[in-house]
């Protein structure tokens, strides 16, 4: 079953701009997905309109099978939105805010507690639930709301930008939350800038620009057509003179760092032989570029 | 299954109000104390000092006149303050988002945010009553009458409170209206005087104001006395309630204000 279906999927603002331009989007249960695409791209619009946040103008979306036109209730229910921007009232107790969300959504009080304190305990906001919401730190309220946006226990979680402003050390252990709670069933759709985390934690990717997806799929066939890779050696000794490795492109950064770029026709243990001839001794080596943000910006620069 | 999605319904709307009146009671500086002192003073100057020269009205004292219109005065703004400010602040906030992306019903969160604003008005009512048995016996004559009229008054102005919120912008959007219209409507509909002693034309223009057929039949609980008939005031007073409960609810379920 698709857990989204978004079939020709139009919005025109009041003022004439044309955020969504006919889009199709699907994504099935229980994957984790990400729509990424340029500021403007009309990401916000799309999460916005299939959580009810903002009116389409044509076009359906179907939530588990639930349209939104005719089942919006329904739809609603299986979703949670963790949204780009902080969106709870800053003068709540922590508690209060995730235990009256379940009530929004008609759980019953005492379940809406014990939920409560499992999903806060989860994203280590337990010993903070006394704490009134606007004395948080910015990467506290973000799990804040994908506390919020659990604990009615949806089979579809939307995160937009959920990782934007937050530290690393954060960032990471969010990532490895989603993760889990992926795997245990719930789908995720999430907006990011950072195209490390898409590469990192989505099986399928959609690229928006200007109101159009560009390229949908999964990501390991996305990433597959890029025909080079830029990889960064570190060299054990300093190098004088750069010897050539015929076929390579290669650049030399410092004494120590060289740029070499590999086409899909090439592979890199001819590189290491060619190496080793010269007696050129690697000590580690890494993927200079972020192969989606490759893909990216060669998509959205050819879109334009 | 309908039970069930009623029962969820319920529980939303329940927690709308719990919310509301736990924000009411958090800040009761600024919502309970307000009203007791300004009412404490309208008792004090125009009741005590200046009532005590103006004689009867309508076969009782002043301050015995003057006490259900205060009280109803109170129960009006406070009942309107309450849900502007309440979701307006939601609005300006963005927490009522956490309602637009929940399945609770449109109809549920009008009525859960009236709720709240009509338990405020109330609230507000018995501080007010209470305040005024310092200086007057209130003998209710009628107390069905005065119970459900306050509480429908409560209701109507909970729901002007909300579409007034619904189109608020700014904070600016948010006074206009108590300031320029409802103020004015509460000091002409009779809260100070019978619409008697006005001369015969401004009788007449004096009856196109809502406010003299909901503090009349306040009065009319309480004092037994009326310038108005008692059935056409609870006329009219549903009909505010229907007209203005199905403006908010096709308000919102365009997503005026709320949704681009």
């Amino acid at each position: 079953m698709n857990a989204l279906s978004i079939h020709d999927l139009v919005k025109t603002y009041s003022n004439g701009t044309q955020a969504l331009k006919g889009i199709d989007i699907e994504v099935q249960e229980g994957e984790f997905s990400a729509l990424l695409g340029p500021n403007g791209a009309g990401k916000t619009t799309a999460i916005g309109i299939i959580t009810s946040l903002v009116n389409k103008t044509s076009g359906t979306v179907k939530v588990f099978d639930y349209d939104i036109d005719t089942e919006i209730e329904r739809a609603k229910s299986c979703i949670g939105l963790v949204p780009q921007e902080i969106n709870f009232n800053q003068f709540e107790k922590i508690s209060d805010i995730v235990i009256n969300q379940a009530g929004f959504y008609g759980i019953p009080r005492r379940l809406a507690k014990q939920r409560t304190e499992k999903y806060l305990k989860q994203l280590s906001l337990w010993d903070k639930r006394d704490d009134i919401s606007r004395t948080l730190s910015g990467g506290m309220k973000r799990r804040l709301m994908i506390a919020r946006a659990l604990v009615h226990e949806p089979k579809l979680l939307i995160l937009d930008e959920p990782t934007a402003g937050v530290d690393i050390e954060i960032r990471r252990s969010m990532w490895a939350f989603l993760k889990k709670i992926n795997k245990e069933g719930i789908t995720i759709i999430l907006t990011t800038h950072y195209l490390e985390e898409a590469e990192d934690l989505c099986r399928r990717v959609a690229i928006i620009d200007k109101g159009r997806i560009i390229v949908q799929g999964r990501t390991r066939d996305l990433l597959a057509k890029l025909h080079t890779e830029t990889f960064e050696l570190n060299l054990r000794e300093p190098l004088k003179h750069l010897p050539p490795l015929d076929g390579y492109a290669v650049t030399q950064v410092d004494d120590t760092t060289l740029e070499v770029e590999v086409n899909k026709s090439q592979d890199v243990n001819t590189l290491f032989s060619l190496l080793s001839q010269h007696h050129i001794k690697v000590t580690s080596m890494r993927n200079k570029v972020n192969r989606l943000e490759e893909l990216f910006v060669r998509l959205v620069e050819g879109n334009g | 299954m309908r039970v069930s999605r009623f029962r969820e319904d319920y529980i939303g709307f329940q927690t709308i109000v719990n919310r509301e009146l736990v924000r009411v009671l958090r800040i009761w500086v600024q919502t309970l104390v307000p009203p007791a002192i300004s009412m404490t003073l309208y008792f004090i100057i125009f009741g005590g000092l200046i009532g005590s020269r103006v004689g009867q009205m309508g076969g009782y004292s002043y301050m015995e006149f003057l006490a259900p219109g205060l009280i109803m005065m109170a129960v009006i703004n406070n009942s309107y303050t309450n849900v502007v400010s309440s979701f307006f602040g939601a609005k300006f906030g963005r927490h009522v988002e956490e309602l637009l992306v929940s399945p609770l019903p449109n109809a549920y969160i009008i009525l859960g945010y009236v709720a709240g604003g009509v338990v405020r008005g109330i609230l507000v009512g018995i501080i007010v009553t209470i305040i005024s048995l310092f200086f007057t016996h209130l003998h209710v004559v009628h107390p069905l009458i005065t119970i459900s009229v306050v509480i429908l008054a409560a209701v109507v102005f909970a729901l002007g409170g909300f579409i007034n919120a619904v189109f608020a912008k700014k904070f600016d959007d948010v006074t206009i209206i108590p300031t320029f219209i409802l103020t004015p409507l509460t000091y002409l509909g009779g809260v100070f005087y019978s619409i008697n002693l006005l001369p015969e034309i401004w009788q007449h223009i004096s009856r196109a104001n809502p406010i003299l057929y909901m503090v009349n039949a306040f009065r009319y609980g309480i004092l037994g006395v009326s310038d108005i008939r008692i059935g056409t005031a609870y006329a009219i007073i549903f009909l505010f309630i229907i007209g203005l409960f199905s403006v908010s609810l096709l308000l919102l379920n365009k997503g005026v204000g709320l949704r681009t």
